[in-house]
């Protein structure tokens, strides 16, 4: 097996695998202030890289206006999504870039304590990690007076997670960080207000923290060259499924999927799933749209599927995943999920009938207006982009594929 | 249980409540720890937990049901969970689940009789790039097919 650092030299970019010195962020971000670094971040445009592509420069500044005697940080790694993986190659190849930005992140909102929260299938980094955070301690890029300033204490803790996919929502996260199962609460309020113990909190994507030492050191302007007008910056995208060359790619926003499919050498595409299962299946047809939060917004998860798979069977994949990872709390989700995974079992017997279907992509509709949280929100998008966009397919086989 | 096996158990987790703290935010890192080493959380340690951590039982026993890495029966010495995820679906995971099964005579979701393993299913392990791929316990195995993966179960203990 190539080691990290061999890995990590073939990787080009123009935000994230560019290339960095530790420490080079803090100390300018504790040379710029706080002012300057929240002005920075606003004219940059970066957007949340979960998904969700909330402005992280208002997370931030709201944190950073409330008045609380503790505030916190924390960096949701529980990168769930089917087909996602950028934040491991983040954490094991970039920890500097991801911590760093944390520990501004403190810096700006007035955090003494900064969280990692790691899914539990990554504890096999959890290690690494640790004597990464030790590395700068001794740096002194942690801890009490980082870098000279007697002022600023910050420190960063890690804290694993146990197999839930609906940790990776930011309240259920923040229950499941007070020792609670993970369901989400509802907001508002916001964790920005009432977040970890109550206390202002902002929740931030490890791509998102990761970008925060790039736009520190080379300015807001500079992050805006790459990208469209509303997507700034780059994106990192996780790509598997049928292509001869999968793994994380870091393209400016705006890429279309056409441009992606020829660097990654996919042959007879079919299908593109993007956004993972909560996302949506696009056809041949649209593969001329770009990634970007105006038109197909992406967490990054790219899955490929090519001319021989049956897309109903990838479907019940998907469909599979929700019934097993909805939390339970909420009706629509808990109940719809099921209903239609058993849709779809019906299309696979051939014992359905459109009337019923039809039925099934409305109920779809209200749980996308009705869930609780993003999960139930989300996950009807597949259900019913598969079975617009690959209607031929599906229902003249009955299913049952070629 | 036997009474020196539970005087253990509990000092184990006086200990575990004196690393990570009394408060409820510490309650899903001793549980962590308690099914790393036990494999399982026994009602014992769920009533020892709640004792010392004074909080009732059931919130104990809740926050394990809901966590899939968390078990409140025994499970065997090794967990060995297989991503059942797209990506890893269509890279062969059905060969790897047949030849495991056959292997060790026994389904996803049991354990051997001599308690050297479990199978489990789980969700997306971010390894979509090099599926099919599991972890054992933590440590995550990539690029598996039938021939591999009984080599890498043959070898643990």
């Amino acid at each position: 097996m190539e080691s990290i650092t061999e890995r990590k030299k073939t990787r080009t970019g123009p935000v994230l695998f560019s290339s960095y010195t530790q420490g080079e962020g803090v100390k300018k971000a504790l040379q710029l202030g706080r002012e300057d670094i929240l002005f920075e971040l606003k004219s940059s445009g970066l957007r949340g890289r979960g998904g969700a592509g909330f402005p992280t420069s208002t997370k931030w500044m709201l944190t950073a206006a409330s008045i609380a005697d503790e505030k916190f940080i924390v960096c949701n790694a529980d990168e769930g999504e089917p087909g996602t993986f950028k934040d491991r190659v983040l954490l094991l190849e970039y920890p500097e870039l991801v911590f760093e930005g944390m520990v501004i992140a403190g810096f700006t909102i007035g955090a003494k304590l900064g969280l990692v929260y790691l899914r539990g299938e990554y504890e096999y980094m959890l290690k690494s990690l640790q004597d990464y955070l030790e590395i700068m301690r001794n740096e002194n890029l942690l801890g009490k007076s980082i870098l000279g300033k007697t002022d600023f204490n910050f420190d960063i803790e890690i804290r694993l997670g146990s197999g839930s996919y609906v940790c990776g929502e930011e309240t259920a996260l923040i229950e499941s960080l007070e020792g609670y199962r993970g369901e989400p609460r509802n907001r508002p309020p916001f964790p920005v207000d009432t977040g970890y113990m109550g206390n202002p909190t902002v929740v931030n994507n490890v791509e998102t923290l990761a970008s925060v030492p790039h736009i520190v050191i080379k300015g807001g302007e500079w992050f805006k060259v790459h990208g469209t007008s509303k997507s700034t910056g780059s994106k990192l995208f996780s790509v598997s499924g049928d292509c001869e060359k999968p793994g994380v790619y870091e393209l400016p926003w705006g890429t279309t999927i056409n441009e992606l499919l020829n660097i990654i050498e996919a042959k007879n595409t079919k299908a593109v799933q993007v956004g993972g299962a909560s996302g949506v299946c696009l056809p041949k047809s649209q593969f001329d749209r770009s990634f970007a939060y105006e038109d197909v917004a992406t967490g990054g998860s790219v899955i490929i599927f090519n001319e021989s798979r049956n897309m109903l069977k990838v479907l019940k994949n998907f469909m599979e995943f929700f019934v097993e990872e909805s939390c339970g709390q909420c009706t629509p989700c808990r109940i719809g999920n099921v209903k239609l995974l058993e849709g779809i079992k019906l299309i696979e017997k051939g014992s359905f009938t459109f009337s019923y279907i039809n039925k099934l992509k409305d109920l779809g509709r209200t749980m996308q207006v009705t869930s609780k949280c993003g999960l139930g929100q989300s996950s009807p998008n597949s259900f019913i982009s598969i079975l617009e966009n690959f209607k031929d397919e599906i229902f003249q086989t009955n299913g049952r594929g070629k | 249980m036997l009474v020196m096996e539970r005087n253990n158990l509990s000092a184990e987790i006086e200990e575990l409540i004196k690393i990570y703290g009394p408060e409820r935010s510490s309650l899903l890192q001793i549980l962590q720890a308690i099914q790393r080493k036990h494999k399982y959380i026994s009602d014992f340690a769920q009533q020892e937990v709640a004792r010392l951590m004074n909080i009732h039982p059931v919130e104990v026993y809740s926050v394990i049901s809901f966590y899939s890495f968390l078990h409140s029966i025994p499970q065997g010495r090794n967990i060995v969970r297989l991503c059942q995820t797209i990506s890893c679906d269509m890279k062969g995971k059905e060969d790897v689940k047949s030849a495991v099964e056959r292997e060790l005579g026994i389904r996803f979701g049991e354990t051997t009789k001599d308690k050297r393993v479990t199978l489990e299913f789980t969700n997306c392990l971010g390894m979509c790039d090099q599926g099919p791929a599991m972890i054992i316990n933590e440590r995550v195995y990539t690029h598996l097919n039938a021939e591999k993966v009984i080599q890498i179960l043959n070898e643990i203990k």
